[in-house]
């Protein structure tokens, strides 16, 4: 994976986190099967493929959940591959080295709190997990855990109610409060999480994810359920993250017409193997593409006009197509 | 007991969502519906009797073996000794038991079924009552009113409890409503303003306590201010075992295990470094502490009941140790001599030098009473403020996002280990404190005072006052320690009832009852609304039915 | 050695036992997911009942050996009966109420109930300590070892019994759960009661017949406690319980098997460290070796490992 020369996907030259040869088993079951891809620095990044495809898996890994069987995870602070740097720290134990200008991460070797905390990467889940019986602002509050804690000295700063403590507490509900203006959640902001219509749910976890002030954004399918008007809103706020805090997005969804509007790079999995690894543009023409979805999902899930067109059209090139990536 | 018709309930299950939204909240409606909605008991008379009849043939098969037959040490090993008419009684009680249960409670019944049913039992027992020979010649001498006493404190404590749920549900909303949107939103809200007041009220009671009861009983004040200081001590576990417990979600079965290391810190620094109360007392909670981190450290990552049953069996290890350790800790025969707390290095004792003495009082022991009330009142009072900081700071958060969700929690940067020993070690600390008041308190403390009963108890006053609601935790310990204190007081009811019955052989029993009871009528505990920890522009509570009760959902 | 073997056969006896009251608390935990605290002194009502009805027939060691053993098998068919109606009043009175409530409320109930029982037979039978005299005695000398200085190794009649009826409990048990209607209901409530009640399940009843087969096997442990300790008081439900939760978890709460290897490996680490160590930190050694037991294997020995769902 030391590729040098300038690469024609601009992700390439530029990653946040690369995943190399990641594999995934559970028993006798391989999940995720040799699996490589790249998440370019301020890119949206798309995870596609059929139910099954093990995208939930990759997030898993990425964020810690799960230790991949084999493979690695690099996360990148700082410009630049930093492929020295990442070598030196793979062959040493170490889980992370600071350089002066960065740092690098390998995340398969750190415990799933320190990737949110250390290495930045922040996540949502598929089947929304809130706090629900807090409300939202202190939904967002608690995202922001570890800098509070540092501020309260460990509570004893915060017991006193020193002023260091105080001005912090006030930074992090001034940070809660823009980030449920951003979601358009602020009138909700005193009411607990449970009680909030699922759209706004799927939002507040976004919120929340972004209070933790993360690098890498990994959200999983956070269009599902949502109305036509919630899902164009909800490109809207991806879109407005990446602009505003420079933030790169890794998704994993469903919805076409986010997918496709959206990311700059699309990645396609089928049975826990990569089939495409393209633009959006280039994604969205592949005929294994289709053909993984069409023989395994059911095409109604594909909301996306232009998607179902070449499904039909590729459908007798299926066939002749294999499932190597 | 046995009768109401199946209502299929039964099926329902909790949905495993991550939180409990829409399916939970109908799954807990339905859950209390049998025992406050009537739609599914008996309807006509033929139904009802034939109900009562069902309960009182299980009743008789229940008792067979416990009410006709006593089996007694008599010489050359064991005899038995019968008492049918106790079975006969029992079973008639159990009859009309059930027929005026049903009338009233589960299935109300029309106004002629009701005088019918009610009149019945009350002319019996009125016959039976006046009329002591046929009480004597149907259920054998003395029998009669033994069985009529324990019954009539059942009712009499029954209907104190009830009367004081009836009263707390009252204020805090209708009984049994269904609790969703607005309707939730304004039934926490009532609750919290009920919380507030009572807060208050409560407050200046209790600061004032000795005085009142000085001044209304002053025969008995100093029975009723050691009852006090009982249900403070109590209240002051409650709220320990409520970080642990209602604030991060941990079961905890052996909580009592700190409280005995709190209470044996102190006896044996006193013992041995000659050690005063006030100077034992931060380090008999540093002791605590370090044990709750040294066991939790180990324990924490098992899930659930795992969690519950470890704990337990910490806090038997425990006390097997302190009890068999004989050459440090004096085993079963405890140690004795535990020095008094002195205010400001004066002691309340008689003779110079002592409080009465040097305030120019009469020396009476109620001065003693009285400080010791104000210490734990003190005390009390600095682990509920503690407690409500710590809910406001990052950790407390933590720990009430744990709860909620364990893997939002890791997934948004937080150390859980670190959080939940910092919750163990924190209601282990107050757990130690209130150990050391013990301690002093009693003078002497033993392995037996720090028994699995005891950590039984906190929990339930703790679940019972309602997860996580400090205001509930008082209302429960006032309810159970204070009820089972009374139960122990009423030895003047032997006078009405001869000599050899013995009300406080029924005093856990009742207990026993009141928390089967309680629970199964307010499964949420007595207030269940919790209060936000940060406000935007308004606060407002939260239904209970929204709060995650921790792990194992 | 002959002490080693001496001591084994007496920790599988008081394993079994334990075996036996574990599990009530698995297959409650199992179908329903709760800890059922009461279960301890169902065990001391079985136990009370099957000293009553001893008392009743009269039966003594005295009694010639077939009019034994047709005695106590009266002796144990009565006292599971009665004990299993206890087992059923109990899960009616107190966990379905509050099923599909909260998991704390019907732990308080189950503790409530735990109080309940022991205080009423308290306030029935006497707090007093009710010895019998030993009924069946004697047994099977496996060898002598007093040439070298040893002791005789023996199986008594009674520890016979106790293995053999709980081996043959187990038999029965097992076939009831793998092959039977019954079992097979069980075990869908055990996955998913609602998914069950679809299809036909009669989830209360099935609930209710897990209580009142926990509740009868309870009997007769507390049948066999009588007859080979010979003393009982309302409170040995309490200790047993624990223990027999402690077994429970220990094999892996939810497992059958796991319940009896739970017992039987308590049973002798009990009884082996009475032996070599010391008999007044046996409790100690029982509860830590269950610490670490799920420490490092967070399941149980047989138990299903737990697959943590992001």
């Amino acid at each position: 994976m030391n590729v040098t020369t300038t690469s024609r996907y601009p992700w390439e030259n530029d990653p946040l986190l690369t995943v190399e040869n990641l594999t995934m088993r559970f028993g006798g079951l391989v999940a995720v099967d040799n699996l490589s891809f790249t998440v370019g620095r301020g890119d949206i990044t798309a995870l596609i493929g059929p139910n099954g495809a093990g995208k939930t898996t990759v997030f898993n890994c990425v964020t810690g959940f799960y230790k991949p069987t084999e493979g690695r995870i690099v996360m990148r602070h700082g410009p630049g591959r930093r492929d020295e740097a990442v070598e030196e720290l793979t062959d040493s134990a170490a889980r992370y080295a600071r350089q002066e200008d960065g740092a690098v991460f390998l995340l398969e070797r750190m415990p799933d709190f320190t990737i949110s905390s250390t290495a930045k990467v922040a996540r949502t889940f598929q089947n929304i997990r809130l706090f629900g019986g807090m409300t939202c602002l202190e939904n967002l509050l608690v995202a922001q855990h570890n800098p509070l804690m540092r501020a309260s000295g460990f509570s004893i700063a915060g017991l006193l109610n020193l002023p260091s403590y105080r001005s912090a507490a006030k930074e992090a509900k001034d940070r809660a409060i823009y980030w449920l203006e951003q979601c358009q959640l602020i009138h909700r902001a005193d009411d607990p999480a449970a009680d909030l219509p699922y759209g706004d749910q799927r939002r507040l976890e976004i919120a929340r994810a972004m209070c933790s002030e993360p690098h890498l954004l990994c959200l999983d399918e956070p269009a599902a359920g949502l109305n036509p008007r919630e899902s164009a809103e909800l490109n809207a706020l991806l879109q407005f993250i990446r602009s505003e805090t420079g933030t790169s997005i890794l998704l994993i969804e469903h919805d076409m017409g986010v997918v496709m509007k959206i990311s700059d790079h699309v990645v396609v999995l089928d049975y826990g193997r990569k089939i495409a690894d393209e633009t959006a543009d280039a994604v969205r023409n592949d005929p294994k593409v289709i053909a993984a979805y069409l023989g395994v999902d059911d095409e109604s899930e594909i909301d996306d006009e232009d998607i179902r067109a070449d499904l039909h059209r590729g459908e007798h090139q299926a066939g002749t197509q294999g499932g190597e990536a | 007991m046995a009768g109401e018709t199946e209502s299929g309930t039964g099926q329902d299950q909790p949905v495993a969502t991550t939180h409990p939204e829409g399916a939970q909240i109908k799954t807990e409606e339905r859950a209390e519906a049998p025992n406050l909605v009537v739609s599914t008991g008996p309807r006509g008379l033929s139904e009802r009797v034939k109900q009562a009849a069902i309960a009182t043939f299980i009743t008789a098969v229940l008792a067979f073996f416990f009410f006709p037959i006593r089996t007694s040490i008599a010489p050359g090993g064991l005899d038995i000794t019968w008492r049918w008419s106790l079975y006969a009684l029992a079973l008639i009680f159990a009859f009309f038991g059930k027929l005026l249960v049903d009338a009233y409670l589960l299935s109300p019944a029309g106004p002629r079924v009701r005088a019918m049913v009610s009149g019945l039992f009350i002319l019996g027992f009125v016959i039976l009552y006046a009329w002591h020979p046929l009480g004597d010649i149907l259920f054998g001498t003395g029998q009669f009113e033994e069985l009529l006493g324990s019954i009539l404190i059942g009712t009499v404590f029954g209907a104190i409890l009830l009367g004081l749920v009836v009263l707390i549900s009252r204020a805090t909303g209708k009984i049994g409503t269904a609790a969703t949107g607005v309707a939730a939103q304004k039934k926490a809200d009532r609750i919290s303003t009920f919380g507030k007041w009572a807060l208050r009220v409560l407050f200046v009671v209790a600061l004032m306590l000795p005085w009142i009861v000085m001044f209304l009983f002053p025969n008995r004040d100093r029975q009723l201010i050691d009852i006090s200081i009982l249900i403070l001590t109590y209240v002051m576990l409650g709220w320990g075992l409520n970080i642990v417990v209602g604030l991060a979600g941990l079961l905890d079965l052996g909580y009592v295990a700190f409280y005995a290391v709190g209470a044996y810190a102190y006896a044996l620094l006193a013992q041995y470094f000659g050690f005063g109360f006030w100077m034992a007392l931060p380090l008999a909670g540093l002791f605590a502490a370090m044990w709750g981190i040294m066991l939790g450290f180990p324990v924490l990552r098992l899930r659930g009941d795992y969690l519950a049953i470890v704990t337990l069996a910490f806090g038997e290890i425990i006390r097997v140790v302190l009890l068999n350790w004989s050459e440090f800790t004096g085993g079963p025969d405890g140690i004795g001599r535990i020095p008094k707390p002195t205010l400001f290095g004066i002691e309340f004792n008689r003779g110079e030098g002592g409080f009465a003495d040097i305030f120019g009082l009469d020396y009476d022991t109620i001065h003693r009473f009285i400080f010791f009330y104000y210490i734990i009142f003190v005390l009390a009072l600095i682990t509920h403020f503690a407690t409500m900081r710590l809910r406001r700071l990052p950790v407390g958060r933590a720990w009430e996002a744990l709860r909620e969700d364990e893997i939002a929690c890791r997934s948004l940067g937080i150390n859980t280990t670190l959080v939940k020993l910092s919750a163990f070690s924190i209601g282990a600390m107050f757990g130690g404190f209130a150990g050391s008041f013990f301690a002093t308190r009693q003078g002497f403390i033993s392995p037996e005072s720090f028994t699995f009963i005891e950590s039984a108890i906190i929990l339930a006053i703790v679940v019972l006052g309602g997860l996580g609601s400090q205001i509930g935790v008082v209302f429960a310990s006032i309810v159970m320690i204070g009820g089972i204190e009374l139960l122990r007081n009423i030895g003047f009811l032997s006078v009405v009832f001869g000599e050899n019955f013995d009300p406080t052989q029924f005093r856990m029993l009742i207990f026993g009852l009141a928390m089967v009871l309680i629970m199964v009528w307010k499964p949420r505990g007595l207030i269940s609304a919790r209060q936000p920890s940060a406000v935007y522009k308004e606060r407002k509570s939260i239904g209970a039915d929204v709060v995650a009760q921790g792990e194992g959902h | 050695m002959e002490y080693f073997i001496q001591q084994l056969i007496n920790g599988l006896t008081l394993g079994s036992i334990y075996g036996l009251i574990a599990i009530g608390y698995t297959m409650v935990y199992g179908i329903i997911g709760m800890i059922n605290f009461a279960h301890g002194d169902i065990f001391t009502v079985g136990a009370y009942v099957a000293l009553a009805v001893i008392l009743l027939l009269g039966i003594s060691g005295a009694t010639g050996a077939t009019m034994l053993v047709l005695a106590l098998l009266l002796v144990l068919v009565i006292s599971m009966v009665f004990t299993a109606v206890w087992g059923w009043t109990v899960e009616r009175i107190a966990y379905r109420p509050l099923r599909g409530s909260f998991r704390l409320a019907p732990l308080i109930t189950a503790i409530g109930m735990s109080i309940v029982l022991q205080n009423f037979i308290q306030v029935t039978q006497g707090a007093r300590v009710k010895p019998i005299q030993p009924i069946i005695s004697g047994g099977i000398p496996l060898f002598d070892g007093r040439s070298d200085g040893g002791i005789i190794v023996q199986l008594s009649w009674m520890q016979l019994l106790i293995i053999v009826s709980t081996f043959v409990l187990m038999v029965g048990f097992t076939f009831l759960i793998t092959k039977t209607a019954l079992g097979r209901s069980q075990r869908a409530c055990e996955q998913d009661q609602k998914m069950a009640a679809l299809l036909g399940v009669d989830v209360d009843k099935t609930i209710s017949l897990t209580f009142v087969m926990g509740a009868a096997l309870a009997a007769v442990a507390g049948l066999m406690f009588l007859l080979l300790y010979g003393v009982l008081d309302f409170y040995i439900g309490f200790l047993a319980g624990i223990k027999a939760f402690t077994a429970a978890v220990l094999g892996g709460i939810g497992s059958l098997p796991g319940a009896m290897l739970g017992g039987i490996v308590l049973g002798l680490i009990e009884v082996f460290w009475s032996a070599y160590f010391s008999v007044e930190y046996k409790d100690v050694a029982a509860f830590s070796i269950l610490a670490i037991v799920l420490i490092f294997m967070p399941s149980g020995l047989l138990g299903k490992p737990e697959v943590e769902k992001v």
